[in-house]
C-alpha cells in the first residue's frame, strides 16, 4: 500500500500549506499532522513497515510490535486521570489494537527544574496502579531534568513492546461490505475533561476522562472473537479520525449511525458550549472494532462482559460504495460526510 | 446516557408539517440563517438533505470572524507582531489569514499571542503580567460584546493600566437591515433569527424589521429538532403571506432581553458606524468605546492607522457571508481554499460557512450552483 493510500485524505484536499515553522496543531495527530509526516517524516524514514502508519511497527518476523508515544498533556492531573494513567494506557492501548500483549515499558521523564516533589511522586504512584491493571510492567526507563521554565512541570515518553497473539487475524484489508462498526462506550469525554480542567476551571462538571488500559477488554473479545478484522483506539482526532482513516484506506463507504453513537448528555452539553463535534474529541479509552456481521452478537457479548465494554454498542457498518468516504445518518434522517479534523481543537490532551 | 438521537415522535412530527406547507407553498422558498452556530448545526445534523425540495436554508452574515472586515483583520495581526504585546483572543482568529499571516503564523515565530475563553482572562493576564501590553482581540455579535465590555469595567475597577481592547463587535440587526435595503435581489421569505445574539437583545429588537420590510423573523435554538421547528414556522408563515416576529426559543429568548448584558454593553460602548466583509460599511452596525473609555482602546493606545481593505484575490466570502453565493460556486473552494490551507476567513472559522460545507459535504453541492438571485423566485 502507499504512502498516499494510508493516509486520510479528505475530498478536494490539496497537499497543505508548506508553513516554514512547526504549529501547534501540527501536533494534533489530524490532517495537518497526516501532511507533516507526508513531507518531513516519510520521505526520509518511510519503509514499508512505518509508511502503514500504524499504531505499533512490528519486528522479527511480526512476532514482536513496539510503540512509542509522548505526553505533554496540560494539566498533568484533570478529572478521571492524569499524564501518568495515560502514558500506561496509551501505550498498552496502542499495542493491544494492533493484537499484541503488552510485555514491558520503557519510560523517559523530562522533569522541569522546580517541579514539585509531590506532584512527581503522585504521577508515579499512578504509573504504577496503572501499570497492575494493565498487569504490564515498566522495566527500564530514563531521566532528565531541564531549565524552570521548560517541559511545563514533566513530559513523559513511553515506548512498550508487544507480543503478537496467536490466531488473531486484524487485517483491514479483509474488510468487506456487510461489516459491522463496534464501540466500548460513549465517546469524547477525556478531551471533554482536559479541556474544561484547563480552561474553564471554575466550571463545575461531572465529566471524566476515560483513560483505562484497554488490554483486559480487548483480550476476552479476541478470546471470544478471534476474527476481528481491524481495531483502533479512538484517541485524539476521537471517533471521526478513525473512520475518516478506516474509509480512506480500506477505499469502501463507512457507515455511522448517530442515533446509535453514545455520548453521555453532560459530554453533548459540553460539546455544544465549546462549539465542537462529539465525534471529532478525543477519547482514551474508546476502541473502534469492525467484525463481520455474523460475529456482533459474539463481540459485543464478550466486549460487554468486561468493565470497560459494558456499554459496548453497534455504530455503523461497511457499505456498499467503494468511494473511501465515511458518511453520518443523522438522527434527523440526514446525512453527511464525517471527515478527520484539520489539527487540534483542544492542544495538549496527552 | 443518552445517544445524539432526537425525539422520533417530535421530529416526525415536525417533518410532516414542514412537508405540507413546502407543498402548499407551490413555490420555492428561502430562508436566511443569521447565525454562525446555527450554520454548524445545520450542517452537522444533515439539515439540508432532509429539507423538501423547494426550501433552503441559506448562511447570512452570522459568523463573527467571517464578517470582520479583512482591514480590522489586517489591523490585528500587524499589533500582534509587535514585540511588547501580548495579544488574547478567542481561538476562531488564529488561522484567519491576513495580507501577512496569520496569529498562528506570528506564534510560531515567536509572538505572543494567548488563546483565552473569556475576556476576563486577558484582564487578568494583564494583572499577572504588568510590564506587557495585553490587547483583547475582540470580535463577536452582541453575544460576545457585553463581556467585552465587563473586561473593560474590571480593568477600570482594578486599575489595571496595561489592558486594551481591539474591538470589532458588530450588530446585527442593522446588518440584516442593510441586506434588505436591496429588497430587489434579496429575495429571502424569512430570516432564522439567532439564539444566542437574542438572548441578550431579545426578540423585540426584530420588530422593526418585520415592521419595515414585511419579512418574517423566527428566533430559533440549536438543537436539530429545534431548528426544524423553526423551519417548519417560516414556512407556515410564508404560505400564509404573513411576516410576522415568532419567538420559536421562549425557554431562553424573553421579549427584552437579557437587561443586565444590555446596561454592561451600552455603558462602555455606543453604536457607530463599522466596516464588514463584503458588505462594507454599514451606519451604527458596529460599537466604539465611550469617550470615558478611550484609554482601553488599542486603536488610540498604540496610534493604529486603519490598513485599506484588500480582500483576498478571488475570494468570495463576502458574497457568501451576504448569501450572494454557495461555496462551491467560488473557484477556490475545496481547490486553494481549504480547511487545512485556507485563504478566506469562512474557511477558517469553526462557524464560517464555506467550513462547515468543506467538513460536512465536502465539495458537493444539494442545491445547483447558480447564484441565489436567480433560484429564489
Amino acid at each position: 500500500m502507499s504512502i498516499k493510500e494510508t493516509l486520510s485524505v479528505p475530498l478536494g484536499s490539496t497537499s497543505g500549506p508548506r508553513l516554514s515553522r512547526v504549529v501547534l496543531a501540527h501536533g494534533g495527530g489530524g490532517q495537518l499532522t497526516d501532511a507533516l509526516l507526508r513531507e518531513a517524516v516519510l520521505p526520509r524514514l518511510g519503509n514499508p513497515m512505518l509508511n502503514e502508519l500504524l499504531d505499533a511497527g512490528f519486528a522479527a518476523d511480526g512476532q514482536y510490535a513496539i510503540t512509542i508515544d509522548g505526553y505533554v498533556v496540560q494539566p498533568l492531573f484533570f478529572p478521571g486521570g492524569d499524564i501518568g494513567r495515560l502514558a500506561i494506557s496509551g501505550t498498552v492501548n496502542d499495542l493491544a489494537v494492533c493484537g499484541c500483549r503488552p510485555v514491558g515499558i520503557a519510560m523517559a521523564l523530562i522533569l522541569a527544574e522546580g517541579l514539585e516533589r509531590r506532584t512527581l511522586d503522585r504521577v508515579m504512584e499512578s504509573v504504577s496502579i496503572t501499570a497492575k491493571e494493565a498487569d504490564v510492567s515498566v522495566i527500564t526507563g530514563d531521566t532528565k531534568v531541564v531549565g524552570r521554565g521548560h517541559a511545563d512541570g514533566m513530559y513523559l515518553t513511553t515506548a512498550g513492546i508487544g507480543i503478537r497473539r496467536q490466531g488473531t487475524r486484524l487485517n483491514a484489508g479483509d474488510i468487506a461490505s456487510g461489516d459491522v462498526l463496534l464501540i466500548n462506550g460513549p465517546i469524547g469525554e477525556h478531551g471533554l475533561a482536559v479541556m474544561l480542567a484547563r480552561e474553564m476551571p471554575e466550571v463545575d462538571s461531572v465529566l471524566q476522562s476515560d483513560a483505562a488500559p484497554l488490554n483486559g477488554l480487548i483480550d476476552t473479545l479476541l478470546n471470544a472473537v478471534p476474527s476481528v478484522l481491524f481495531m483502533r483506539d479512538a484517541t485524539r482526532s476521537g471517533l471521526a479520525g478513525v473512520a475518516a482513516d478506516l474509509a480512506a484506506k480500506t477505499q469502501r463507504q463507512i457507515i455511522l449511525d448517530e442515533e446509535h453513537i453514545p455520548v453521555r448528555t453532560e459530554a453533548l452539553h459540553a460539546a455544544e458550549m465549546l462549539g465542537l463535534d462529539p465525534l471529532d474529541i478525543a477519547n482514551e479509552g474508546k476502541v473502534v472494532v469492525v467484525v463481520r456481521k455474523g460475529d456482533v452478537h459474539a463481540a459485543l457479548k464478550a466486549m460487554r462482559s468486561h468493565p470497560l465494554g459494558r456499554d459496548a454498542c453497534e455504530i455503523g457498518r461497511v457499505g456498499e460504495a467503494r468511494d473511501g468516504l465515511c458518511v453520518l445518518n443523522t438522527a434527523i434522517g440526514g446525512r453527511r460526510i464525517v471527515q478527520k479534523p484539520y489539527g487540534e481543537q483542544l492542544p495538549r490532551i496527552c | 446516557m443518552k445517544s445524539i438521537a432526537a425525539d422520533k415522535q417530535n421530529l416526525d412530527a415536525l417533518m410532516a408539517r414542514l412537508g405540507t406547507a413546502a407543498r402548499r407553498a407551490s413555490r420555492r422558498l428561502a430562508f436566511m440563517e443569521v447565525c454562525g452556530t446555527h450554520t454548524t448545526s445545520a450542517f452537522r445534523c444533515g439539515l439540508q438533505s432532509v429539507l423538501p425540495e423547494n426550501v433552503r436554508l441559506i448562511s447570512g452574515p452570522g459568523c463573527p470572524v467571517c464578517v470582520t472586515s479583512q482591514a480590522d483583520i489586517d489591523e490585528l495581526i500587524g499589533l500582534a507582531s509587535k514585540q511588547a504585546v501580548v495579544l488574547c483572543t478567542y481561538g476562531d482568529m488564529l488561522r484567519v489569514p491576513g495580507r501577512s499571516g496569520s496569529l498562528e503564523k506570528i506564534r510560531s515565530q515567536g509572538g505572543r499571542i494567548e488563546v483565552v475563553y473569556s475576556s476576563l482572562d486577558a484582564v487578568a493576564l494583564a494583572q499577572r503580567e504588568p510590564a506587557h501590553q495585553v490587547v483583547f482581540a475582540a470580535v463577536g455579535f452582541e453575544t460576545t460584546a457585553p463581556s467585552t465590555a465587563a473586561a473593560v469595567y474590571q480593568a477600570r475597577e482594578s486599575g489595571v493600566k496595561n489592558f486594551s481592547v481591539l474591538a470589532s463587535h458588530k450588530r446585527i440587526i442593522p446588518a440584516m437591515r442593510a441586506l434588505l435595503a436591496d429588497r430587489e435581489n434579496f429575495k429571502v421569505d424569512g430570516f432564522l433569527c439567532p439564539g444566542h445574539v437574542s438572548v441578550v437583545i431579545g426578540s423585540n429588537a426584530y420588530l422593526p424589521i418585520v415592521r419595515d420590510y414585511s419579512v418574517s423573523c423566527v428566533i430559533g435554538g440549536f438543537e436539530p429538532t429545534l431548528l426544524l421547528s423553526a423551519l417548519t414556522c417560516l414556512c407556515e408563515l410564508a404560505v400564509e403571506n404573513k411576516a410576522a416576529l415568532v419567538n420559536q426559543y421562549p425557554q431562553a429568548v424573553t421579549p427584552e432581553g437579557n437587561r443586565h448584558a444590555q446596561s454592561l454593553l451600552m455603558g462602555a460602548f455606543e453604536p457607530a458606524d463599522a466596516r464588514w466583509r463584503g458588505m462594507g460599511a454599514i451606519p451604527e452596525s458596529g460599537y466604539n468605546l465611550r469617550t470615558e473609555f478611550a484609554k482601553y482602546d488599542a486603536r488610540i493606545r498604540f496610534g493604529l492607522i486603519t490598513p485599506e481593505e484588500r480582500e483576498p484575490k478571488g475570494c468570495l466570502c463576502g458574497q457568501v457571508i451576504s448569501g450572494k453565493v454557495e461555496p462551491p460556486t467560488c473557484s477556490l473552494f475545496g481547490r486553494a481554499c481549504t480547511p487545512v490551507n485556507p485563504i478566506g476567513p469562512c474557511m477558517v472559522s469553526s462557524e464560517g460557512t464555506c467550513a462547515a460545507w468543506f467538513k460536512y459535504k465536502g465539495r458537493l453541492s444539494p442545491y445547483s450552483e447558480t447564484p441565489l438571485q436567480e433560484t429564489a423566485v
